[in-house]
């Protein structure tokens, strides 16, 4: 387990530099002068702008700036904004706390709503509830997310009047419910069918007929034994969706007016502020491979077969 | 020629399909070089009753003649603006097919022509990734899941890499570095980072497919490398990859729809869905209409390849039946 985990993580290096790599050079290679920005219209210093691309390490060679970057971000640095000279990882824990609520509560819908919804739709397969199900799907996968949230903020929220249609306050879980379920519906899609597609598959297995034959209440057969042993790749895509929806949160959060890490980055890709897409994207990475690693790892206490040497 | 296959096959398609597939595939494969016969007659065979398949399939027909001569369904230039058609008026949905049947954008402008000129971006935008992605994709698949060891290795790294990287994200940071963007300036961004999928598919099917006896008989013979992976790898491994870039094929749409919705996409004088459901955005409260019928097109579209893609998934694989 242990040798695993370090082996898992060894792994992840080369897979960190590379991503990072990429989005470092295609941000930096942008055109566009973000220090000469800072003098707008007027005339700018040439000494003073020379002054400040050597204090930001901007004059050096692109390898050698990355190089920097990339030392810098393991010793939890994650860069300086050129604009307001604020430190990255500010700016980042700023807007992180609203982006973690949002992307929690829309994983929460997804996982209890498209379990739910997958498993009522498996265990009736055939079935119209099952049709039902499906077409929901097909749906909520077809219509895109900026459609689904003007619907939402339209209907419920303008003309019907029964929530608020923007969050004025990230921190009121029921102003969040509408950018959430927003945000989920296409995972949640994923879930459903995914669910489905595993119980259906797993509903005739021996082990179910052993398990009625022992005379369980049904309640027992389908949680403990249906359930448990259909839910390994639906706890895969889970897990990789999470890192999907922190950025799919970028059109969310712009509909609903919500300051988290999505706004931030659409504000700093828009003012060539690199440090900040770069940083912001190479967060979502790690997050992105960590969750990888835990899901790997819940794999062997959903499934006792599975162990790690 | 697929009748009589079909009548012989019938009865036993279903239940023999799946597993004789690779054998059926290799001996058949004689008179039309590279292509397997059985696999896709009886798909096709399978499919042509579906309603499942025929309703999108007639639709993205109709959707590709539109794309290709939008102007045989209007009399209106899509540009042409006019602020004395005034948006608040509500669509009256009686005239059909005329300019204004749809109602009028904030410019002025036929939302019906701007609807029906917008769909050549979508279509050319998905159909164009989604080749460049399985080319691109087989391609590395292919080659990784073939030699194995040192080139596997590597390869996959380089999968896994590209896998890491926040896919809207990133094809947001690409355009942003271009003033314009074209339907092909976009059609690069996705396909930059969306080729990975069907690279882990086909690397997988490569895999599975090099230990089959064929492969083997191939190479006892002395054909060469290249001559076993395009006539005898490729062929078979094709059938997973199609159905995977097919089910991508929607997503595409809807990721050309997203960019431009967040004005990163296709920019102007180019006429695109997501585009006029961007600058409609301001007018949701009073004027829905100019958001809403575009947006339903848009979703029929991506229904419609994502139902056919579902559709060829059933049929080419009998066993997820």
């Amino acid at each position: 387990m242990g040798r695993y985990v370090v082996r898992r993580l060894l792994q992840m290096i080369p897979v960190f530099i590379g991503s990072t790599f990429i989005i470092f050079m295609m941000m930096y290679a942008l055109p566009g002068d973000p220090v000469r920005a800072l003098w707008g219209e007027r005339a700018p210093d040439e000494a003073q702008m020379a002054a400040i691309k050597a204090d930001l390490g901007l004059d050096d060679p692109i390898l050698l700036q990355y190089w920097n970057y990339l030392v810098g971000l393991v010793q939890g640095d994650f860069g300086t904004q050129i604009q307001s000279r604020r430190e990255v990882i500010d700016v980042i824990s700023d807007a992180l706390p609203a982006t973690l609520r949002l992307t929690a509560l829309a994983f929460l819908i997804t996982a209890v709503v498209g379990i739910g919804l997958g498993l009522l739709a498996g265990l009736r397969a055939g079935k119209k509830t099952d049709r039902g199900i499906l077409f929901l799907s097909l749906l909520l996968i077809s219509v895109p997310v900026f459609v689904i949230g003007y619907l939402y903020q339209t209907y419920p929220g303008v003309k019907w009047g029964w929530i608020t249609p923007t969050v004025r306050d990230s921190e009121n879980w029921g102003e969040l419910l509408l950018p959430a379920l927003a945000l989920a519906s296409l995972s949640l899609a994923y879930v459903m069918r995914l669910t489905r597609s595993t119980i259906v598959e797993n509903r005739r297995a021996d082990y179910m007929r052993t398990a009625r034959a022992k005379g369980l209440p049904q309640r027992r057969v389908v949680g403990n034994h249906l359930l448990r042993n259909s839910l390994i790749p639906v706890v895969t895509f889970l897990g990789v969706d999470l890192g999907n929806l922190m950025a799919g949160a970028i059109v969310t959060e712009g509909i609903f007016n919500i300051n988290g890490i999505g706004r931030t980055v659409y504000e700093a890709l828009n003012a060539r502020e690199g440090a900040t897409v770069v940083g912001v994207v190479s967060f979502i990475i790690i997050v992105y491979l960590v969750i990888a690693l835990l899901v790997d790892l819940l794999y062997a206490v959903l499934d006792p077969r599975i162990r790690y040497a | 020629m697929p009748e009589a296959r079909a009548t012989i096959g019938k009865k036993e398609a279903v239940p023999s399909g799946g597993g004789a597939v690779p054998a059926a595939v290799a001996v058949d494969a004689g008179p039309a070089p590279g292509k397997p016969r059985s696999l896709w007659s009886d798909a096709w065979h399978d499919l042509r009753r579906k309603p499942s398949f025929v309703i999108p399939a007639l639709i993205i027909l109709l959707l590709l003649v539109v794309a290709a001569f939008p102007g045989w369904f209007t009399s209106v230039s899509p540009r042409a603006a006019d602020l004395t058609n005034n948006y608040l008026r509500e669509p009256e949905l009686t005239h059909f097919f005329s300019p204004e049947w749809l109602g009028y954008n904030q410019q002025g402008q036929s939302i019906w022509a701007r609807m029906l000129y917008g769909t050549r971006a979508s279509i050319v935008i998905g159909v164009a990734v989604t080749v460049l992605v399985t080319v691109l994709g087989s391609l590395v698949g292919m080659l990784a899941g073939y030699f194995g060891g040192w080139v596997d290795a590597l390869l996959s790294r380089v999968i896994d890499i590209f896998l890491g990287i926040p896919f809207l994200l990133g094809a947001m940071v690409i355009l942003v570095s271009f003033d314009t963007r074209t339907e092909w300036t976009v059609t690069f961004a996705l396909a930059f980072l969306g080729w990975t999928t069907v690279a882990r598919v086909m690397r997988g099917s490569v895999i599975s497919i090099k230990q089959s006896d064929y492969v083997a008989a191939a190479r006892s013979l002395g054909a060469g490398t290249s001559r076993i992976l395009l006539r005898h790898v490729l062929p078979n491994a094709m059938a997973p990859v199609i159905v995977v870039a097919m089910i991508a094929l929607g997503g595409y749409i809807t990721a050309e729809a997203v960019l431009s919705f967040l004005g990163i996409g296709l920019s102007e004088p180019s006429i695109s869905w997501g585009g006029d459901i961007n600058r409609a955005q301001g007018q949701i409260r009073i004027a829905e209409h100019i958001l809403l019928y575009p947006s339903i097109l848009l979703s029929i579209t991506i229904l419609s390849f994502l139902m056919l893609g579902d559709a060829v998934r059933d049929a080419l694989d009998p066993k997820l039946r």
